[in-house]
């Protein structure tokens, strides 16, 4: 049953998904009118059903894939369901049925809950869908700008909060600035190929000279977008101020969400990419990716606000992933997506247990906030123990087996140097990570403070990603598997 | 119960830690009670490990071997030869013994502390029996995390400088060793299309002698750190200065081990030709014999009693290596042997301070003198620790040093004679230790009301006196169970030994007291 040439049922099945994220955000934004209709928890209600819709979509298309054991094209191949797209999309779900459970507590609290919000949620979840299932160039700006224009207004949503306003400023001038860069690369990639169809301009590029400057030009311009949305150096100005400006549950999903979805982007592009083509681009990569580790790391050793401590860190997370492309085989493709699975989960749930910090009058935000929480609530003190020791890499938490194969991938494809770099950061990275494990811990409660905001919500979402962070990490086979049907 | 015997080891200090967790936090003493019952628990179920074992049994025994994550080639894999064997009793029994250290000394946050000791001692025990890199790797990363709460949050004034460096010190050791391992992992992947973790798998591998170097510095870097071995120690004397005594006991007794043990099981039948290099094995025998002069000359000027017995294991440890390189049977066996000591006469050590700090809360050696007077069982014992850590025959020391020498003087005349002044500066650091904290007149008033040692101090000292004595004059069934690992070691790295190829070999091997393990 096909509505039309343009639109068949097969393109329809391809982005079922994203039909019900966008159809349920305007239904939540219309709701959001109706003074009868706007309880808040009704819209959260909403959220999960589209949620929920958006995930039959996924598993109708994985059995679909498995059963044909190939990938769908949608739209003339604009839009691809293949393993990768789901896994991303999975990710996405997840992140964001998290952010929206932790939202509700959050809002109440900083006094700024709007419907439209989980609308956004969703707005930018069907923007991410399409980066990680777009294969045209046209498909894929469209995702981005979806997603960052989400961002710029989400960032923003505490408008009574002068640093939000100024984060969102910033977020904004600077992605208006780099979407620029990103779309020029692409009118010249469209020029070479005579096509937006990744496919085709794969093609063209192979068919040139890495060397030729029009080549480079178009990679480098692309990049600097790419490099701009997932924070790496020296593009990763904005995520200091982004993330600590930002709501702490919007810090969250962008940091999670938004950074995941760049990776996919990033790999849609260049997985594929010539050989010849990466090996010009490794050494540049290279410095790139030690610059991020670098810049990550050691801005992150000074900062008290936890906000900007972890939008650093993601920073130099960004660099592991970063060594996983440089890498450029298939245990590095492997490490990217073990790290950002697991990558999702700690980071979640170390942004969760500072919104449980937020009460009425305390930002709850500053390594002092946090002092001596192992008297006040040992349960979320343990639970931020294990996700720093994840994000650090220490076993036996999840993190450990990202970079375990983000090393092995640099063993294995020789780049001694690169591993032994990555591998000393993690000691630095322990440094700053056990700042906020020492103030929870060892040092003292400044004083008396009202306990933390804790609804069945948080407890819920901080408690499922502590235990898969530590499940991932002493049995991490089921995950590995489907980190690995992700490669086929 | 045999078949998973090392599991229950394993396991039961976890256990312990599990239930410790619902007890309830205010009952102090029932919380003690139980960590310590805990612990004995973990040392009566680890009794069978040597009514069992096998002497001269080639192989490892009381093996176990499941999968764990077949995508990577990791199994849970664990065994024990002789060499483990004894590290794992030494660790069962510190944790008894540290359990029981910690009694009057812990007043706060006891419940937490309890429950860090039980998880360390798991994370020990798992880094001795791994047969599998991975779970190696996981278990000796464990141990780290108790370590930096003990000493961060229950240790002296500086503590927390003391356990971040501590921490980041191992760990950036460790991740190096990381890339090694995954070196090794990918090589086996190369030469026999398959990914393992395996020990007994990875040994199979033939490595050009020019990787095998570079694996061999990256993990010397890991071990060497956790030794440490003399440009790495500098995290030791602070780690060991703030620890709470138990901490200091079992870092001291165990954890120290750990680097030892990792060149004997890995960096030594792993990476045979690298270990055999001879430019490589002077570098480690002249760090070695670095570290005993360095290390003894250091203490000769400590101020503080700790920092003094803490120098004084970059010392005894630097006895322990040089015994490894010098790759005969002697050095070797002497070497684990001498590990065994350091953890039993450095642990008294440890605790004789903690016993006198309890009651002085200094450590300043001159505010003290002529304590011998006032505390005369105090005295004995103490005297009783340092001359076996000075290496007085008929104790324990004696023995290890001795036989250490006798591998070294094998192997180089120079290193045993270099060596051998560590033994001198050593009977002389700790002798006028003993001077002037412990004879002549009490010269400070504050010393002359401190109580003797209670009952649960003395007992506390009991088991690891008679242990010192044992070895001491009686040390055959530990060169009866050493033979075989240590023989296998050294037929790995230098295969022509024991062929008798030149007549100075053949005549020590029938002379060395390991050689009379009649069955």
């Amino acid at each position: 049953m096909n509505l039309s040439a343009f639109y068949t049922s097969t393109d329809h099945f391809t982005i079922t998904p994203a039909i019900m994220m966008a159809l349920f955000g305007c239904a939540i934004l219309l709701f959001d009118f109706f003074p009868f209709l706007r309880q808040r928890r009704d819209l959260l209600v909403l959220l999960s059903v589209a949620e929920a819709f958006a995930g039959y979509g996924l598993i109708q298309q994985q059995r679909w894939i498995s059963a044909n054991g190939v990938a769908l094209q949608g739209f003339d191949g604009a839009v691809t369901i293949d393993n990768f797209s789901i896994f991303f999309n999975w990710i996405f779900l997840i992140a964001a049925v998290i952010v929206a459970i932790a939202s509700y507590k959050y809002l109440e609290v900083a006094g700024e809950h709007h419907g439209e919000y989980y609308g956004l949620i969703l707005f930018a979840q069907c923007g991410m869908y399409f980066l990680a299932t777009g294969t045209d160039l046209v498909t894929l700006f469209i995702g981005l700008e979806l997603m960052a224009l989400t961002f710029y207004v989400m960032v923003g949503f505490l408008r009574s909060d002068r640093r939000s306003n100024e984060a969102a400023m910033k977020y904004l001038l600077l992605g208006a600035f780099s979407s620029g860069f990103l779309v020029y690369g692409f009118s010249i990639l469209y020029g070479m190929a005579g096509s937006t169809r990744l496919s085709d301009v794969l093609a063209a590029l192979a068919s040139r000279d890495p060397w030729n400057p029009v080549v480079f030009l178009a990679i480098a311009t692309t990049l600097v977008g790419l490099f701009f949305k997932i924070s790496a150096a020296p593009f990763h100005m904005w995520a200091p101020d982004a993330y600590e400006g930002a709501p702490t549950t919007v810090t969250a999903y962008l940091s999670v969400a938004s950074k995941a979805a760049s990776f996919a982007f990033l790999l849609r592009m260049f997985k594929d990419m010539p050989a010849p083509l990466l090996a010009a681009w490794t050494p540049m990569l290279s410095v790139i990716a030690v610059i991020t580790l670098t810049l990550g790391n050691l801005g992150a050793i000074n900062q008290t606000n936890m906000k900007r401590l972890l939008a650093y860190s993601s920073i130099s997370h960004a660099g592991y992933m970063l060594l996983g492309v440089i890498a450029g085989n298939d245990t590095g493709l492997k490490g990217i997506y073990v790290y950002i699975m697991v990558y999702t989960f700690m980071t979640l749930g170390a942004f969760i247990v500072i919104v449980a910090l937020r009460r009425a009058n305390i930002i709850g935000e500053d390594l002092d906030d946090i002092a001596g929480l192992i008297h006040k609530s040992p349960g979320y003190a343990t639970l931020m123990l294990i996700f720093m020791l994840s994000m650090a890499g220490i076993p036996p938490t999840a993190g450990f087996l990202g970079k375990y194969y983000i090393f092995l991938a640099l063993i294995q494809s020789g780049h001694f140097t690169l591993a032994a770099i990555g591998a000393l950061y993690v000691a630095v990275a322990v440094y700053y990570y056990f700042k906020i494990v020492r103030c929870m811990f060892i040092r003292d409660a400044e004083e008396k403070t009202p306990p933390l905001a804790a609804s069945l919500g948080l407890r819920f979402a901080v408690g499922l990603t502590g235990v898969l962070t530590l499940a991932i990490g002493i049995y991490p086979e089921p995950f590995l598997r489907l980190a690995l049907a992700t490669l086929r | 119960m045999d078949q998973h015997l090392l599991s229950i080891v394993l396991l039961t200090p976890l256990a312990g830690l599990a239930v410790l967790l619902f007890l309830p936090g205010g009952n102090k003493n029932l919380i003690r009670v139980w960590a310590n019952l805990a612990a004995l628990a973990g040392f009566l179920v680890s009794i069978p490990l040597v009514t069992r074992f096998q002497i001269g049994r080639p192989g490892y025994q009381f093996e176990e071997f499941a999968d764990w994550i077949p995508s990577l080639g990791a199994h849970y894999h664990i065994g024990i030869d002789g060499i483990s064997l004894l590290l794992v009793m030494l660790t069962t029994v510190m944790g008894v013994i540290a359990m029981l250290v910690s009694w009057s000394a812990i007043q706060d946050r006891v419940k937490e502390y309890y429950a860090m000791f039980l998880l360390l001692q798991t994370g020990m025990i798992g880094v001795f029996l791994s047969l599998d890199f991975f779970l190696f790797y996981i278990f000796w990363e464990l141990v780290l995390v108790p370590m930096y709460f003990i000493i961060g949050v229950w240790g002296g004034p500086r503590k927390l400088y003391a356990a971040i460096k501590f921490f980041l010190y191992t760990l950036a050791g460790s991740v190096l060793m990381l890339l090694g391992i995954l070196t090794l992992y990918f090589q086996h992947f190369k030469q026999f299309g398959s990914y393992t973790f395996e020990i007994s798998e990875l040994m199979k591998l033939n490595l050009p002698l020019g990787l095998q170097e570079w694996v061999f510095w990256a993990f010397f870097i890991g071990f060497a750190i956790k030794v440490p071995m003399f440009p790495f120690h500098t995290w030791l004397p602070d780690a060991h200065v703030e620890a709470p005594t138990a901490g200091s006991v079992i870092l001291a007794a165990v954890l120290l081990k750990m680097g030892t043990y990792g060149f004997l099981r890995f960096s030594l039948p792993l990476l045979p030709g690298a270990s055999a290099d001879r430019t490589i094995v002077q570098i480690l025998a002249a760090l070695s014999i670095i570290g005993i002069i360095y290390g003894a000359l250091v203490c000769l000027m400590q101020a503080d009693w700790k920092k003094l017995i803490a120098y004084s294991s970059v010392s005894h440890l630097g006895f322990c290596t040089l015994g490894i390189f010098s790759m005969n049977p002697n050095g070797i066996a002497g070497s684990v042997l001498q590990q065994l000591n350091h953890g039993i006469s450095t642990g008294m050590l440890f605790m004789v301070i903690g016993v006198i700090y309890e009651r002085r809360h200094t450590r300043e050696i001159k505010e003290y003198g002529g304590l011998a007077h006032v505390m005369p069982k105090f005295a004995i014992i103490f005297a009783i620790a340092m001359l076996s850590s000075a290496g007085l025959p008929l104790l324990n020391g004696f023995i290890g040093e001795f036989t250490i020498l006798q591998g070294a003087f094998e192997a180089n005349l120079v290193w045993a004679a270099f060596a051998v002044t560590g033994v001198i500066l050593g009977a002389a650091y700790l002798l006028w230790l003993y001077q002037r904290t412990m004879l002549g007149q009490v010269t400070n008033g504050k010393n002359l009301t401190i109580p003797d040692m209670n009952f649960r101090e003395v007992a506390m000292f009991v088991p690891l006196i008679a242990w010192a004595i044992w070895i001491g004059v009686y040390p055959k069934p530990y060169f009866d169970i050493l033979k075989q690992p240590v023989d296998q070691i050294v037929q790995r790295v230098r295969p022509d030994y024991f062929n008798g190829n030149t007549v100075r070999n053949a005549a020590v091997i029938p002379a060395a007291p390991h050689a009379g393990g009649a069955q």
